[in-house]
C-alpha cells in the first residue's frame, strides 16, 4: 500500500480567514448559551467579525468568514442541512449580497452601524422568506415579522457599533504606534 | 517600551467617544421607522366588518357586524351559540368540554378567529380594506 498524501497548500489569506472563521464560530456557541424569547431571535454575535472582516479585508473574506461560520457552525450543533442549517444560511446570503452593494456607499458618510443594520435586516428578510416558502406557507407568521425587525434593529446596531469600536481602538493604537515611531529619531 | 502616553491613549478612547456617521444616524432611523411601520401594518389587522362563521369546514353564514344578534350554529357536538355586539362577535356558548373557544372572548380586529375544535365551529373576523383612521381624512 502506497500512502497517498494530499496536499493543499493554504496562503496566509486562506489562514487568516480560517482564523476570523474560527472566532466567529467562538462566538456562536457563546451565543448560543443565551436564551432566546423566540427562536430566531438571537444576537448575531459572529456578525461583528464578518463586519470587520468586510471593512478591512472586503466582501471576498467577508463572504468566506459568514459562510465558512454558517457551515461549521451547523456542523458543531448537528445541525447541518436541517432547517435550521438553511435558515442561517439564507439569512447569511441575502445579508452578503446586501453589503456587496451596501459597502459602495460613501465611507465618510456610512460606517459599520449601517452595513450592521442593513445586513440584520436582509437576514430576516432571507429567513422569514425560506420560512414562508418552505417551512411555513401561512400569512399568519407575518405576526412575527414586527418582532424580527425589532429585533433586528436593535442588534444590527449594537453589533456595529461594537465593530465600530473595534475598528477605532485599532486606528487610535496604529495611529499611536506609528507616531512613537516617527517621533523616536 | 512602557510610556504613560499608551495609558492615555487607551483612557482617551474609552468615554464614549461616538464615530457613528451621519448616514448611520440616518439609516438607525429608516430602520427604527420601518420596524414602526411594519409594526402598525401587521399588528392592526383593520377594522373588522363582517363575521364569517363555519361550522363542519364549511361556510355557515357570513353576516356583518354591523347588526347585535345572536346565532345558532349546529355541530356535531350540539349548539354553538355566536354574539355579535357593538363591531365584536364572540362564542357565548359551546358544547366543547374546555370551552376555550368562550374563554377567548370578544375578537374585535380583523384576522380574529375563535375556534371550537370539538364542536367543529369558528367564528373569523374579516375587514375589507382598510379604513381610514384619524391621521388621513
Amino acid at each position: 500500500m502506497t500512502a497517498s498524501t494530499i496536499k493543499l497548500t493554504a496562503t496566509s489569506e486562506d489562514h487568516h480567514i480560517a482564523r476570523m472563521a474560527a472566532l466567529a464560530l467562538g462566538l456562536t456557541v457563546l451565543e448560543n448559551a443565551i436564551p432566546s424569547p423566540l427562536p430566531g431571535v438571537k444576537p448575531g454575535l459572529a456578525n461583528i467579525i464578518t463586519l470587520i472582516v468586510l471593512a478591512r479585508f472586503g466582501w471576498r473574506a467577508a463572504a468566506w468568514v459568514s459562510l465558512l461560520r454558517v457551515v461549521a457552525g451547523s456542523l458543531l450543533f448537528g445541525n447541518f442541512l436541517a432547517p435550521g442549517f438553511f435558515l442561517s444560511l439564507a439569512g447569511a446570503l441575502l445579508s452578503l449580497l446586501v453589503l456587496a452593494f451596501a459597502r459602495h456607499l460613501p465611507a465618510r458618510w456610512f460606517g459599520a452601524v449601517t452595513h450592521s443594520i442593513l445586513a440584520a435586516f436582509a437576514h430576516i428578510a432571507g429567513q422569514m422568506t425560506v420560512v414562508y416558502l418552505w417551512l411555513i406557507p401561512h400569512s399568519g407568521i407575518a405576526y412575527l415579522i414586527p418582532i424580527f425587525a425589532t429585533a433586528a434593529l436593535v442588534f444590527g446596531t449594537v453589533n456595529g457599533i461594537i465593530a465600530m469600536k473595534f475598528m477605532d481602538e485599532e486606528t487610535t493604537h496604529h495611529q499611536d504606534t506609528e507616531t512613537q515611531r516617527n517621533a523616536k529619531p | 517600551m512602557y510610556s504613560v502616553a499608551n495609558d492615555f491613549v487607551i483612557l482617551n478612547f474609552m468615554p464614549m467617544r461616538s464615530h457613528l456617521k451621519p448616514g448611520d444616524y440616518l439609516t438607525l432611523l429608516a430602520g427604527a421607522l420601518c420596524a414602526v411601520l411594519l409594526t402598525l401594518k401587521l399588528w392592526h389587522g383593520g377594522v373588522a366588518d363582517t363575521a364569517v362563521i363555519r361550522s363542519g369546514g364549511k361556510v355557515f353564514r357570513e353576516v356583518p357586524l354591523s347588526r347585535d344578534q345572536q346565532i345558532e350554529v349546529p355541530g356535531p357536538l350540539g349548539t354553538s351559540i355566536i354574539t355579535i355586539e357593538k363591531l365584536r362577535a364572540r362564542i357565548s356558548s359551546d358544547p366543547s368540554p374546555r370551552q376555550y373557544c368562550v374563554r377567548q372572548g370578544w375578537l374585535q380586529q380583523a384576522g380574529e378567529i375563535a375556534v371550537c375544535l370539538p364542536n367543529q365551529v369558528s367564528v373569523e373576523l374579516t375587514g375589507g380594506a382598510k379604513k381610514y383612521d384619524s391621521l388621513n381624512y
